[in-house]
């Protein structure tokens, strides 16, 4: 794994973050003041902070300082998490999403907007917690050697004198000259207290570091040591007097004691030269490094035991001070041998539970695609194989027929865990969302709410991937003309503040995923004249409510007035609607004046494989999908009565239901084919009503792997795909809806132009 | 003997970094996700050092120290504590807590075999 990887993870990683600070001041926002949620919002940031600062993405960083800064107001309590404070947050958790795409695929931010922001957050920190002063530069470093802060902690030097030792150094004097000897001398007096090696330091290791600074000797003071029988093995009782001579400043001596300067006395003070070489108070000893070399405790203790305490030799000296880490270090070196096996079993176990915690892989997409793709041949090579079985043995009761109902089986087990592979939960897109609301709603002076249900719903990654931009259009619809603005809801006793609900579920192998306004609903006397005023349907025409709500995802239909910023993006809702349907959806409106319109979208769990009837129609060989199918049946010459001058109609259960000659709408044949003679397939149109398509006859229940027309061909008005039968045929998918409008008499011309020029 | 070296991170990327750092210095690394997982994995892990992030769901780099000193086998094991903040308040806070020593963000493979290095043997 190599540093761009690393980034790559970092990057996926500030995805899932963003999402989860998303989701945590949204649950915020609801009123949620559990302390959980504020400390994971606070992570989210911080490890956004802390990943971004090891890539030197310095914007980044200080952005996320200052958010960091304002979050741990909250978290402490010195910032109440109002409406207020939260509509900032949010804001800048999208600035931050910004900055984040931004430094992984270039590109620039808002620069006015995330400074506003930053003043903004700025101020709220302030405002919120005036004692708190704490808000150093948002530098990304924050490399401020720690040797200034330790200085003010530090007992000060008894040298009362004032004396301010001048670090300097003698690079600019040729080195060459006189390296022996240069440097200055330090006398560093060092006593550690027992929470120093209570916190895992050695006074050992210490002296070791600081041997490393220059030419050193070193006097240990054991006064202070007790009798054996007295004596606390975790006490410390030694103190060492060190006389360094060294080219470093004295803040570098003070650092090799940075991590242990809270838990001793430390003096370090420039010496007098001759004093210093002359007058030592103690023999000095050379610095025995070699203990250090082993960590066995068992040695290090006879070693103590031999040289006995009284000895003045560093080594011993420091062995007996350590005794405490000693004796732990025996004890573990002793069940280290003891217990070998059960140690590296529950090192296993420790492994198993490191690893249990995130069973996933990251594979490559073009991967999967590429195993879908195989699979999708296989389907059609195992029923081309069947089907050639049937055709060679009519008996069908040989074990190779057994044989390929079980590859069939499998086949269609494998296909479906290949799926689920590229299954994803709608919730980034979802995600995505409450943004568009939250700055649209902004833009519009509206206030409004985003409720999203079931956003773990899976559905194939590629829907996903294309139901964004509709979806996203949809929202900016239902903010821009929706939802009325606060006077217009209070002045009809509704709460100010509208809420969109964005909602997914499973239906039938299909995912339905709804998006429901409390606004003032669809204007019907308004689209019906916009409809007629724009030759979309005739000035007499007689519409079902319903007809005229889907009216506006007629082409070149706009209700607004005027262009706004925000959804009259040269858009409309027909463009949502072919985008639905590319995806083999279907949409559908309804709305209550006064109290909202919901709109309903109905999409395929995938793009690769569908369940088809296939049927025949004037020679051809069709499949109808069947999820749109609600039931088949066989018309008899008494059900079937004549309407207007082409139209028939099909009693079914004592309500009538249009007949469409599927031949007829497709131009196979001239005239109307016979109803009797062929199968009626009663499907639902998206429009909620039913129509009975005719067909010739049905061949079977099919599992078809789904082959772009457009890719391949053209696109072709009725028709959704195309796919490769057992026989190795080609068969055309039939599009319902658009086969349905076709024959709705009003509306059949525009339908067949929008379809046409798709 | 290669040394072992525990590290407790929620981060992904952290993880990620301290991963492929102390296995290019030589170190036997081994991972977990937060506190809690960390006093687990501890146990039967017999680290030589520990390497551990303050902020951490479930259980916080703090309580995670606490509870290592509080463990009578591995109170001895050297804690440096990974930390974004300069701010002496949460150094303050994790020395309190028993930490050894610690590494200031942004990450930086030198520092931390650096750091390491001047805690263990």
């Amino acid at each position: 794994m190599d540093m761009n990887e690393i980034k790559e993870i970092f990057f996926q990683e500030c995805e899932e973050q963003l999402a989860e600070l998303e989701s945590g001041l949204l649950k915020l926002n609801d009123g949620d003041r559990d302390p959980e949620t504020v400390n994971a919002v606070f992570r989210a940031v911080h490890s956004i902070k802390g990943g971004a600062g090891a890539f030197g993405l310095d914007d980044l960083v200080s952005f996320a300082h200052v958010f960091e800064t304002t979050l741990d107001c909250v978290r402490s309590n010195k910032l109440e998490p109002t409406q207020d404070v939260l509509k900032v947050m949010l804001k800048s958790a999208d600035v931050l999403a910004d900055l984040v795409s931004a430094s992984r695929d270039g590109g620039g931010v808002d620069e006015s907007r995330s400074r506003s922001l930053v003043k903004e957050l700025e101020a709220l920190a302030h405002g919120g917690s005036p004692s708190s002063s704490g808000h150093d530069a948002p530098k990304p470093a924050a490399k401020a050697a720690p040797a200034p802060v330790a200085k003010v902690d530090l007992p000060k030097p008894s040298d009362d004198s004032g004396f301010q030792p001048v670090p300097f150094s003698f690079d600019g004097f040729g080195e060459d000259d006189e390296p022996a000897i240069e440097g200055s001398v330090y006398e560093v007096s060092f006593k550690p207290r027992r929470e120093l090696y209570s916190k895992g330091n050695e006074a050992a290791l210490l002296l070791r570091d600081l041997s490393r600074l220059g030419e050193m000797s070193i006097n240990c003071d054991t006064d202070a040591l007790p009798t054996l029988d007295k004596m606390d093995p975790e006490a410390s009782y030694f103190s060492w007097k060190i006389s360094i001579r060294t080219t470093r400043s004295e803040d570098d001596i003070r650092a090799v004691f940075e991590f242990a300067e809270w838990d001793c006395d430390l003096e370090v003070k420039l010496a007098e030269e001759a004093s210093s070489n002359e007058e030592l108070p103690m023999v000095p000893v050379p610095f025995d490094l070699s203990i250090l070399d082993d960590s066995a405790g068992g040695e290090d203790e006879e070693k103590t035991a031999e040289r006995g305490v009284s000895e003045e030799t560093v080594a011993a000296a420091v062995s007996a001070a350590e005794t405490a880490s000693n004796v732990s270090r025996t004890a573990r070196a002793a069940e280290r041998k003891e217990s070998a096996a059960a140690a590296a079993a529950a090192q296993n176990n420790a492994a198993a539970a490191a690893a249990g915690a995130g069973q996933t892989i990251r594979v490559d997409l073009d991967r999967v695609d590429r195993l879908i793709n195989l699979v999708g041949e296989l389907v059609i090579n195992q029923a081309m194989l069947s089907q050639s079985v049937v055709e060679n043995d009519a008996t069908g009761t040989s074990a190779v027929n057994m044989g390929l109902e079980e590859l069939q089986q499998l086949t269609r087990e494998i296909q479906d865990s290949v799926m689920a592979i590229r299954a994803q939960p709608v919730k980034p897109v979802f995600q995505r969302m409450s943004r568009i609301v939250r700055e649209v709603a902004d833009m519009v002076g509206k206030s409004i709410r985003l409720v999203t249900e079931g956003e773990n719903t899976e559905v194939d990654k590629t829907v996903i991937d294309k139901i964004a931009e509709p979806l996203t259009h949809m929202i900016r619809n239902a903010v821009d003309h929706g939802i009325e603005s606060p006077e217009k809801r209070e002045a009809a006793g509704k709460d100010p503040e509208g809420t969109i609900k964005l909602t997914a579920k499973h239906r039938s192998g299909r995912i339905l995923i709804e998006l429901a306004d409390d606004g003032a609903g669809i204007n019907r006397e308004r689209v019906r004249q916009k409809a007629i005023d724009n030759d979309i349907i005739a000035a007499d025409a007689n519409l079902s409510d319903d007809e005229i709500d889907n009216l506006i995802f007629m082409a070149g239909f706009s209700t607004a007035d005027k262009i706004s910023d925000i959804s009259g993006r040269g858009v409309g809702m027909d463009v949502v609607k072919r985008s639905i349907q590319a995806l083999g959806g279907r949409i559908s409106i309804s709305s209550r004046p006064g109290f909202g319109s919901t709109f309903t979208m109905s999409l395929p769990l995938t793009l690769a494989v569908l369940d088809g009837m296939v049927v025949t129609v004037a020679g051809q060989t069709l499949v109808v999908p069947l999820t749109a199918i609600v039931e088949t049946l066989q018309p008899e010459a008494a059900a079937i009565h004549s309407f207007g001058a082409n139209q028939r109609l099909i009693s079914i259960r004592n309500s009538f239901c249009p007949l469409v000659d599927v031949g007829r709408v497709l131009n196979y044949r001239a005239t109307q084919a016979n109803p009797v003679e062929g199968v009626a397939l009663l499907v639902e149109s998206e429009g909620g009503g039913q129509r009975a398509l005719m067909v010739d006859a049905i061949q079977g229940q099919r599992q078809v792997v789904i082959k772009s027309l457009e890719a391949n061909y053209t696109h072709v008005p009725g028709i959704a795909a195309a796919t490769i039968l057992g026989d190795g045929r080609v068969a055309l998918i039939l599009d319902v809806d658009a086969v349905v409008a076709a024959s709705r008499g009003q509306s059949m011309k525009p339908e067949m132009s929008l379809a046409a020029t798709g | 003997m290669k040394k072992k070296v525990l590290t407790v991170d929620d981060s992904r990327t952290i993880r990620n970094m301290l991963l492929v750092t102390l296995n290019n210095a030589g170190f036997e690394t081994i991972q977990a996700e937060d506190g809690i997982e960390g006093l687990e994995v501890l146990e039967g892990c017999n680290p030589d050092v520990i390497v551990t992030d303050i902020n951490m769901p479930r259980l916080d780099g703090f309580g995670f120290i606490e509870g290592v000193r509080r463990n009578e086998k591995y109170r001895a094991v050297p804690i440096l504590v990974l930390t974004t903040e300069s701010d002496a308040e949460k150094k303050n806070r994790a020395r309190q807590a028993g930490a050894t020593g610690w590494i200031v963000k942004p990450f930086d493979p030198a520092k931390l075999i650096d750091a390491i290095e001047r805690v263990t043997a």
